[in-house]
């Protein structure tokens, strides 16, 4: 069947299995030549894609345990973040590290090591997984931590699958008085002000800026930073305080059909960034918001994607090394506005410091922006990979779906210990997608 | 407040799974039966760990009928609602050719599911209260060259469904005919369904929730089938005969 990623773009021919056990699971990849995991498909490009095998993983999603003392969780790979939050909000538990969806599956976020807004305080997705189950390429499985088969457990997480596939996973979550988040807006009217708006909140638990990406001279790098808390219940209302973990349903909009590609110009994302921005610095301050909003308010819309139109969208993610990150920022803003490419969801974030063997973050400053696919705007993106090589950053590999292997190899000395640890476990052959090819991982 | 148990007949395929999760997300007790009972250990779990709610296995095969009132009287408590998701579709072709394959098809999908839910009612009148669930077809609104053996089974009962709602609306008891049209799910898998006609198992199950909520008497999963089946049914005979659909 045809399958894409998020951003639709590319669209492959592929041969899909949808095992509904372990046993099924260790199976095929007993039976196949070459296999790749797909989770509930979130990553933008083609790294869930294996034309010849792709595993689905999506009903293997079954809760194992839950220990209410240490917040522990132990589910299949299938599993969705948003399933773990609709089971322990309401007993006091949220996630400890959240990307912008929560309609991601655990083993999905372990492989791509996700983020969130809270990266410059508490890390990647990997500071909260205690221990994962692995299938090799012979079909056995393998318990790997931080005790036992570290350098496996090291290498999976942030491993896009390549060492193997996520059968089940133990996670940490982290207690929380309320379902609620006390949000400080501050509007920042230039790129330095952003960035020394995030320097000087570095002890907030959760801090991010949408970025309007159109500004030029004196309004470049414009930004709303978000700051969050989880609300005690002090911060509530008497009726919030009441349930605290009962925030509503929200109403969810779908996106019915694609748009034609002509929607989104330079003129409509010029205006949208501009009203966006004077509303944001209008209410700047705080309010308090349900934690659905707060990170996830693009789930509200299903579909969203499809905004884009029918030949779909790709999402630059580069990250910055700090010392660079201003200088970096201010180049990638530059030709993004001299082009003119319109991005609506363009968003800034500091990262904390990380040392890992393949995941994406480290100290610095992160930047993604959404594009149509045009010609014009892969151009484009070509240039940006090449300033971010320019100034010591790399790529996000979740998000990727058009780089070469020439650029990936440019931004990533990582990529040979990788592949050693890779070809010593022989997964190398057995493990792979549309993208590891392309990138020659 | 506690939730009074829900039994899922069938309880293996995909839309009683989820529709077991959805009633489970509202806090009631789960009593899952099927066959091979015991395989089912891992819903259990899933079930108790996220929503903290009791879940049982039963032992219960849809064909042996003669065991299903000490399959009923083993149950812990007698359910307030019951939901039968029992259902094979079998081989159209092979239904043509093997008429054993045919019968089954026939009793698991009309002689099965009605003899519980006959036994269920019962006891449900006894008590002046309850909802039964059938999930039936979109199949049995007509019969179709492609799959008329397991579209005849669905219709019959669709029309038990029917009876029994009329029979018990005066008693306290509710009859829900849920007609799901195209659903992804195992017995689908690799049929060429189109996107917009076909529901996620999910989908049914938040129908069902709905529609036990509000009495509802027959539902559609999404809105368009019921249209498709009005069209369906209204096409002459003489006609009907020549298509391909």
């Amino acid at each position: 069947m045809k399958l894409s990623g998020w951003g639709r773009y590319p669209v492959l021919e592929a041969r899909v299995h949808a095992p509904r056990s372990v046993e099924a699971l260790q199976a095929l990849v007993r039976s196949e030549p070459s296999v790749i995991a797909r989770g509930n498909g979130r990553a933008y490009g083609d790294s869930a894609i294996n034309p010849a095998a792709t595993l689905d993983m999506r009903h293997l999603d079954r809760m194992i345990a839950f220990d209410a003392g240490t917040g522990q969780v132990v589910a299949e790979a299938g599993v969705l973040l948003g399933d773990v939050i609709a089971s322990f909000l309401p007993r006091g538990w949220f996630p400890m590290v959240t990307p912008g969806t929560k309609f991601v599956t655990l083993g999905g976020a372990i492989a791509a090591d996700v983020h969130g807004k809270n990266h410059h305080r508490d890390g990647s997705f990997r500071e909260c997984v205690d221990w994962i189950d692995l299938i090799g390429a012979e079909g056995e499985i393998r318990r790997c931590s931080r005790e036992q088969n570290r350098a496996l457990f090291e290498h999976t997480i942030g491993g896009m699958g390549l060492t193997g596939i996520i059968a089940r996973a133990a996670i940490r979550l982290r207690p929380v008085e309320s379902g609620w988040i006390r949000q400080t807006t501050i509007p920042a009217p230039n790129l330095r002000a952003a960035i020394a708006t995030f320097e000087e909140s570095q002890d907030a638990t959760y801090s991010v800026a949408w970025i309007d990406c159109l500004g030029r001279g004196e309004t470049l790098g414009r930004s709303l930073v978000m700051l969050g808390e989880h609300a005690t219940r002090a911060d509530l209302s008497p009726v919030q305080a009441r349930r605290p973990f009962e925030t509503g349903a929200k109403r969810k909009r779908s996106v019915p059909f694609d748009f034609p590609s002509f929607t989104l110009n330079r003129l409509s994302v010029t205006a949208f960034n501009k009203l966006y921005y004077w509303q944001g610095a209008r209410k700047a301050g705080v309010e308090i918001v349900d934690w659905d909003s707060y990170f996830y308010p693009l789930d509200a819309i299903l579909g969203w994607n499809r905004i884009y139109g029918r030949k779909g969208f790709a999402q630059f993610q580069c990250v910055l090394p700090l010392a660079e990150a201003e200088r970096g920022l201010s180049a990638l803003l530059e030709e993004i506005a001299e082009t003119g490419a319109g991005s609506f969801l363009a968003v800034l974030k500091r990262f904390g410091a990380q040392e890992s063997p393949f995941s994406f973050p480290m100290e610095g400053y992160t930047l993604a922006l959404d594009f149509p696919i045009t010609r014009k705007t892969l151009a484009l993106m070509e240039r940006l990979d090449q300033i971010t090589i320019d100034f010591g950053g790399r790529f996000y590999l979740a998000k990727d779906s058009r780089m070469t292997a020439a650029t990936f190899r440019a931004s990533e000395p990582r990529l040979r210990d990788f592949r050693t640890q890779l070809d010593a476990q022989g997964a190398a052959r057995h493990f792979r997608s549309a993208q590891s090819e392309r990138l020659e991982i | 407040m506690t939730q009074p148990p829900v039994l899922i007949l069938g309880a293996r395929s995909d839309i009683a799974k989820a529709t077991a999760r959805a009633f489970a997300a509202q806090g009631h007790p789960i009593q899952l039966a099927a066959r091979n009972a015991e395989t089912l250990a891992a819903e259990k779990t899933d079930l108790e760990t996220r929503y903290g709610v009791a879940v049982t296995l039963h032992e219960f095969d849809a064909l042996e009928t003669t065991r299903h009132e000490a399959f009923l009287s083993a149950l812990p408590e007698l359910p307030r609602i019951a939901i039968c998701a029992v259902g094979h579709m079998g081989e159209q072709e092979e239904n043509e050719r093997d008429t054993a394959a045919a019968i089954r098809v026939m009793r698991s999908n009309y002689e099965g599911p009605a003899s519980i839910l006959a036994l269920l009612a019962n006891r449900f009148d006894e008590r002046g209260s309850g909802t039964l669930v059938g999930i039936s077809s979109v199949a049995g609104e007509r019969g179709r060259a492609t799959n008329y053996v397991y579209g005849s089974a669905k219709a019959g009962f669709t029309a038990f469904l029917s009876g029994l709602r009329n029979r018990l609306a005066k008693r306290g008891v509710h009859v829900v005919t849920v007609l799901p049209g195209f659903v992804a799910t195992q017995m689908t898998e690799g049929m060429d369904l189109p996107e917009k006609l076909t529901a996620h198992p999910s989908e049914v199950a938040d129908a069902i929730v709905k529609a036990v909520a509000r009495r509802r008497d027959v539902i559609y999963v999404r809105p368009i089938w019921r249209l498709i089946m009005t069209i369906i049914r209204a096409i002459p005979e003489r006609i009907f005969k020549g298509m391909r659909i």
